[in-house]
């Protein structure tokens, strides 16, 4: 692939994507469908009658399930084919991660084996590393976990305790300390751990669970995820051969940083997976379950809380498929690449992993609350699959990075951008004050064409976030980091940003194949979204102007902001009825 | 062992059916291979990996069940074959036999399985009429099939009891639920199907008439069933709910 068609990571922010460079769920090909297709067989046919066993810790069906997964292929993805795996292209993995999802707990164990796992060593292993566990590990011979997490040392990384130090022979590292919440712990092979060598130099290594010195503590109590194992990894002088070393001694946190921004993308990716499922059990609920004589679908309430669903649900779908299209143009042509160079092809994206991993997981808290809330007081009853993926739902918010840590991430990364160079912010931050006070609002009688004015709001939405992030930068330069309210309303604004324009461009797309009539359900759905992210854009933005200025300074740029944000209202209660009788016709998340 | 398989894409067995201007609707469906042409395709793939030979997979439709094929060549079939039906008009069991049996007398085969009925039409007819039309024999709903040299060893459900049938080959059997547990397209499967080899034929290729493939039944109307509405349960006294009842039967439901 020429270098040039590759996205600049956060350019989404300064310019408008082409609708070529935007990948999304329409160009899937007949083998994404199938793969897709045998995933979501292998997870409901499966894994799904023996979950509550699973959920009982017992991890005997786990390890078989993951073996019969990786004869289907289902763990060889992202592992190249010299390695013993099937070296897909991204969107494959991207589908398999999704379709799993409904099999949660399980999904977990999946995700952590073939994620965060075994990706360390595919992406920063040596030949010698590769060929040893690789093909053990897409097998589901071998199953791996990630130990980076410490009692003391959560979204602080790098503050591990544990170290690690050259034996007199110069043969091993003798690795002590404590790795907490470990997932897979319980039955995996290979996990990938950091530790400080002579207690400075952060360093990633291989270790083995039959290496002397490492052993696992009991299992946690979880809130949910119950059948994902979680326990402390025990290392005592664990004793690791020199060649296990995962890329260079005081560079780990190149991979672990990477390894996360991975991380971050896939779990955004389960999000879409479980919302989907949320939608599909809830809606079939609905039009089953009778009150007054009436199936609760027939209620217009209900089938608002199924529209808005289903809306978040395509901006996250549509987010989602364009990053992995990022990611397959990015990666795809280093199936054999050096360490370094997958790190920068990774890090490109770093702000696109972390706002689908918060916008996943806040879209997939709203839709499994108000899942609940359709099953009303079934919702609250064990045996409903709603309440299992409600409570499972909560740890997205806090792992791979707490979404507080994630979005103070989001305009921090912008800002290292724009410091080496890749990025022009700062060109286009100044000077679009002058533009700004020169618009006039562009005002017509004649009804729009579909999406016209989305597409406004969505540039309007794109100045807001120049000319607030432009003037935080200008008013506290270096101290900007120490203000983090004001970062968090920046990362909402372009988090929004992104979910709207991956909606608007997905639907674009889509008519320009198939026409406007057949695209009716994606306009509705973006229509429906944007419609909803915008106010919540004019309200951050005030919120930070407020916060930054006072007096007349305030009162111009609340009056641009003011000319930014103004815009008809549209008939949503229209709108969301018409998407919520396509849900409850087919009984799921339909487009 | 040549194998051969005859298969048809169905919608998915979860979709609804609309219909729209009096035919049934597939705008947005999702379709499958027959899941009891599922099973024959299963069985096809164990007796290959049994005895070896090959498995030929073969469907009459429109382009989009090549799908079909490629999903049973995921699964581990050799090749496949489909006959556009574009020229077929108002084909019934009758013209999709005599094609499959155009397509089929070209070809080598020890065996033909298919599933004994179409979950879609639920005629169950195209797999005897194709044996009769090769004027070979056919065992239909079979629940087991072992092949030992030319003897074919067969097992069928009767009525609640199992029946044992011996013939030889070459024999065409069609497949009842219980034959198998097909398995799921594998992730290298599905790769690989995208290279092997998949012959399009139309009616022209197979020196067929199309005057000849006409359908011998019409369909007049197609509508849904009416909607189930809710049901009634009676009160009262005995006698007086049996009074009721024949009342309703009568007037009501007008079945008596």
């Amino acid at each position: 692939m020429a270098e040039n068609t590759i996205t600049k990571g956060g350019s989404y922010l300064l310019e408008e994507h082409s609708l070529e460079d935007v990948f999304t769920p329409e160009d899937f090909t007949e083998e994404h469908k199938m793969i897709g297709k045998t995933t979501e067989d292998f997870a409901f046919d499966q894994v799904q009658p023996v979950l509550e066993e699973i959920e009982n810790h017992n991890f005997d069906h786990t390890v078989k399930l993951l073996k019969q997964a990786g004869e289907l292929g289902l763990l060889g993805a992202d592992v190249p084919e010299a390695y013993g795996g099937l070296g897909l292209d991204k969107i494959s993995s991207t589908l398999i991660t999704e379709k799993i999802a409904v099999a949660r707990s399980f999904a977990l164990s999946h995700g952590a084996h073939v994620g965060i796992g075994s990706l360390p060593i595919v992406f920063f292993g040596n030949k010698e590393q590769k060929e040893k566990y690789l093909p053990g590990l897409a097998s589901g011979e071998k199953l791996a976990a990630y130990a980076l997490t410490e009692p003391g040392s959560g979204s602080d990384a790098l503050g591990a305790k544990t170290v690690a130090k050259l034996s007199d022979d110069g043969k091993y590292y003798l690795l002590s300390g404590e790795k907490q919440w470990i997932t897979n712990s319980a039955f995996a092979d290979v996990f990938v751990v950091y530790a400080k060598v002579d207690g400075e130099k952060f360093t990633a290594f291989i270790v083995e669970k039959d290496f002397p010195g490492v052993s696992t503590g009991p299992e946690e109590k979880k809130m949910g995820i119950k059948g994902s194992s979680t326990r402390t990894l025990i290392l005592d002088e664990a004793k690791v051969p020199v060649e296990n070393v995962l890329g260079e001694v005081g560079k780990g946190h190149k991979i672990a940083f990477n390894i996360l921004n991975i991380g971050r993308y896939k779990l955004g990716v389960g999000c879409v997976g479980s919302s989907k499922r949320a939608i599909e059990i809830s809606a079939k609920y609905a039009n089953e379950r009778n009150q007054f004589k009436t199936p609760i679908a027939k209620f217009p309430l209900i089938q608002e809380k199924l529209a808005t669903m289903a809306a978040k649900t395509y901006a996250l779908e549509s987010a989602i498929y364009r990053t992995g299209g990022f990611f397959e143009k990015g990666l795809s042509h280093l199936d054999d690449a050096e360490g370094a160079e997958a790190a920068n092809a990774i890090a490109e994206y770093a702000l696109e992993c972390s706002i689908t991993k918060v916008f996943g997981s806040e879209v997939l808290s709203h839709v499994v609350d108000e899942g609940v809330q359709i099953h009303g007081g079934y919702g609250f009853m064990q045996e409903y699959e709603i309440e299992n993926m409600y409570r499972d739902a909560r740890i997205n918010r806090i792992f791979e990075g707490t979404n507080e840590i994630n979005r103070l991430l989001i305009p921090a990364t912008l800002m290292r951008k724009t410091m080496k160079g890749e990025l022009p912010f700062m060109e286009k931050a100044s000077g679009l004050q002058e533009e700004l006070l020169m618009m006039m609002p562009t005002l017509s009688d004649e009804e729009p064409a579909p999406l016209e004015k989305e597409a406004e709001l969505i540039d309007h939405a794109k100045k807001i976030f120049l000319m607030t992030a432009g003037l935080a930068v200008e008013k506290y330069q270096m101290e900007l980091e120490k203000q983090q309210e004001i970062l968090r309303d920046l990362a909402d604004i372009a988090i929004e940003i992104f979910a709207m324009e991956s909606a608007y461009l997905r639907t674009k797309k889509a008519m320009e194949k198939d026409g406007q009539e057949k695209a009716q359900a994606k306009i509705d759905l973006t229509t429906a979204y944007v419609y909803e992210a915008f106010p919540r854009i004019e309200k951050a933005a005030k919120h930070t102007l407020s916060s930054m200025e006072e007096g007349d300074t305030l009162r111009t740029q609340l009056s641009i902001l003011k000319k930014l944000t103004r815009f008809d209202p549209i008939n949503e209660v229209s709108l969301k009825r018409a998407i919520a009788k396509r849900v409850l016709e087919a009984e799921r998340f339909v487009v | 062992m040549n194998i051969l398989v005859c298969l048809k894409q169905t919608f998915d067995t979860e979709e609804r059916i609309t219909i729209e201007d009096g035919q049934i609707s597939d705008d947005g469906v999702e379709f499958v291979i027959n899941p009891y042409d599922e099973y024959a395709v299963e069985e096809a793939i164990r007796l290959r990996d049994e005895h070896g030979g090959e498995v030929t997979v073969i469907t009459v439709g429109p382009d989009r069940a090549e799908q079909a094929l490629r999903t049973a060549m995921a699964m581990g079939a050799d090749k496949g074959i489909i006959v556009d039906d574009e020229d077929l008009e108002d084909a019934d069991e009758y013209s999709i036999a005599k094609v499959l049996a155009a397509v089929i007398d070209d070809l080598e085969y020890d065996i033909i399985l298919g599933g004994y009925m179409a979950v879609d039409d639920g005629s169950a007819q195209v797999g005897p009429r194709l044996a009769e039309l090769l004027e070979i024999p056919h065992i239909s709903t079979i629940t087991k099939l072992t092949v030992d040299g030319d003897k074919v060893e067969v097992e069928k459900d009767v009525e609640g009891d199992t029946e044992t049938i011996e013939s030889k080959l070459p024999i065409l059997v069609t497949a009842q639920q219980g034959l198998n547990e097909p398995r799921y397209p594998s992730l290298p499967g599905i790769m690989k199907a995208k290279k092997k080899p998949l012959e399009q034929l139309d009616i022209d290729d197979l020196d067929l008439d199309e005057d000849e493939l006409e359908g011998k039944t019409k369909v007049l109307e197609t509508f849904l069933p009416p909607e189930k509405e809710a049901g009634k349960i009676l009160e009262g006294e005995l006698e007086d709910q049996v009074k009721e009842l024949v009342g309703l039967l009568r007037n009501e439901a007008k079945v008596i």
